[in-house]
């Protein structure tokens, strides 16, 4: 791992980053019930609180945070855009040329997708941000759990996940060792038409391929030789365990979905 | 062609969390002609001063969106480090790397991974002909022959073998035949004879020799193995963690037992020995090769009786 950071993962201990994996799971998936349960800005107003609040305790820079939705810009520009030509109000039109009118109403919809789509994508990275990869393939397995009655084989797709995850950094020290050896023998990456890019990846591609192979046969010859055999009776090495921070969590989202609830039948949508 | 060092420094991931410097103020020059071995212990910096010398890292200043670092208060401007590789300035951005990578070869440690044609004539030419745009068929086949003549592979009963079917110390020749095709002034291998066995290490040592002075006319080693610095190097070069300890010949370097042992590394059997025989009284002046060992060794019998 030299130039090359793997995934998202903001190496700092934290509040957020110590809360339980499956708990930050539940919470991104009940985030986003919540916020497309809020049916007016107060309801968001909530959901943007509470994203703060998760900012504020994980010490991830707000400028790495922010990152995340420059991402997925275009994506929000897009679906902005599509929304004030696209969507018909009742009042008269601000604006209107042929076929394309701008609504008040389109307007004020517009704004609100565009703040649910940031809170979305915010609180998402948040996860990836605060939780190792690891330890989010640990608690998937952990939630999935209950798949295990319709025979789902819940535990080899964890593990499949987790050698996956731990030969990505392997792959790609190879993948640097390969590409500068090629280069040294003045391989060129960066120049001609794709087709000529394609071409030139093809001294990459095999030895890296073959490679991979290669780890593949002694990983699984080196998990036999030590007798693995799946899931029969496996315990954890790391367990998870709810804490204090958990039950912190675990009611500040309750109230949130609570909170988004009431706003939604109390004061009614935007537009 | 010179290499000429100058306050080399590199940091791996500057700015962000995983920060790490792997060179640190390195000042070192290696004259051509020079057989020079490179050591030190994992991490010590050496693969990334290596890896330098064709424009596989980069200095800072030779990068776009370059910006100077500015002077603080009260302290002197930060030394702007350099490198020049014969006429190259390696710290300029107009600088010809793909001219410069040519000239300096580079095998990698296990070089064999590098292998990806269906015949080894094809992985061979692979460095030539991207280099060589335009040079005619018969050439490159000369060059090729020659290169795999020179590594010790037979031509006619390789040329046409899948580089993968070939036994590991073959795959490590054919491999170091694909860089030394085109000839490089200089040639620089990382561990060439790591995970060999004996026989195939003496054949690349061997092969070496053969290389250094008409092929290349500089080969610089980075190696863990006393011995092998001991018996071909004319230089050496210390490093440990990002700084550069020391550069002198095998001769002086290996009385500094103590220091290398402090640094983590080893010093080769023929100075084991000097220090086993000064310790039971009996000074033994060498150059640390087996060769001028025994006849230090024989030189003082013949001078007792």
């Amino acid at each position: 791992m030299k130039d090359v950071s793997f995934g998202q993962y903001y190496p700092v201990s934290s509040f957020v980053h110590r809360v339980d994996p499956r708990l930050k799971i539940v919470f991104l998936i009940a985030y986003i019930v919540a916020i497309f349960l809020a049916t007016n800005f107060y309801g968001l107003a909530a959901c943007a609180f509470v994203l703060i609040l998760t900012v504020a305790f994980s010490r991830v820079p707000v400028l790495k945070v922010l990152r995340a939705v420059r991402g997925v810009l275009i994506l929000i520009l897009f679906t902005a855009v599509l929304n004030i030509f696209f969507y018909r109000g009742e009042s008269e039109p601000l604006l209107q040329w042929k076929i394309f009118a701008v609504y008040r109403e389109g307007l004020i919809f517009t704004a609100f997708l565009v703040c649910r789509l940031v809170l979305l994508v915010t609180l998402s990275s948040m996860l990836t941000y605060t939780t190792t990869p690891v330890s989010l393939c640990d608690g998937l397995e952990s939630l999935l759990t209950p798949l295990k009655w319709i025979r789902f084989p819940v535990h080899a797709l964890a593990l499949i996940m987790s050698l996956a995850l731990r030969m990505i950094p392997i792959l790609s020290d190879e993948l640097d060792r390969i590409k500068n050896a090629q280069m040294a023998r003045g391989a060129d990456f960066s120049s001609g038409n794709p087709f000529k890019r394609v071409k030139a990846l093809i001294p990459i591609l095999i030895p890296l391929l073959i490679s991979a192979f290669r780890r593949a046969d002694e990983l699984g010859e080196a998990m036999e030789a030590r007798c693995y055999m799946g899931d029969k009776k496996r315990t954890k090495f790391k367990k998870l365990h709810f804490t204090w921070r958990d039950l912190i969590v675990f009611l500040l989202l309750a109230g949130l979905v609570t909170g988004v609830v009431l706003l939604r039948i109390y004061l009614g949508g935007v537009v | 062609m010179n290499i000429i060092a100058e306050h080399l420094t590199y940091v791996y991931n500057a700015g962000s969390p995983f920060a790490a410097k792997a060179l640190d103020d390195v000042s070192l020059t290696i004259e051509e002609g020079e057989f020079f071995g490179i050591i030190g212990h994992t991490g010590s910096g050496k693969s990334t001063f290596v890896k330098h010398l064709n424009g596989l890292v980069r200095l800072p200043s030779s990068l776009k969106h370059y910006k100077k670092p500015k002077a603080k208060k009260g302290k002197p401007a930060p030394i702007e480090p350099s490198l020049k590789v014969g006429d190259y300035d390696l710290a300029n951005r107009k600088t010809d790397f793909y001219g410069l990578r040519k000239r300096v070869g580079m095998v990698f440690q296990y070089p064999e991974a590098q292998l990806f044609a269906e015949t080894v004539f094809d992985d061979v030419a692979f460095g030539l002909k991207n280099f060589e745009k335009g040079m005619k068929e018969e050439e490159i086949e000369k060059a090729v022959r020659a290169a795999i003549e020179i590594v010790g592979l037979d031509y006619a009963a390789v040329k046409d073998v899948s580089p993968f079917d070939l036994s590991g110390g073959q795959k490590r020749r054919a491999a170091i035949a694909g860089v030394i095709v085109t000839r490089p002034e200089i040639l620089i291998l990382d561990e060439p004879a790591a995970g060999l066995d004996p026989l195939g290490k003496r054949e690349i040592m061997d092969l070496l020799h053969r290389l250094h002075g008409d092929w290349c006319r500089t080969v610089v080693i980075v190696s863990h193995d006393m011995d092998e610095i001991a018996e071909n190097c004319t230089r050496v070069a210390v490093f440990s963690e990002g700084k550069l300890v020391c550069a002198l010949p095998p001769k002086e370097l290996f009385l500094k037992a103590e220091e290398l042992y402090a640094l983590g590394l080893d010093i080769p059997l023929t100075a084991k020995l000097c220090l086993a025989l000064k310790e039971r009284g009996i000074d033994i002046d060498c150059d640390f090769t087996v060769d001028g060992f025994v006849r230090a060794v024989l030189d003082r019998k013949g001078e007792a009786q």
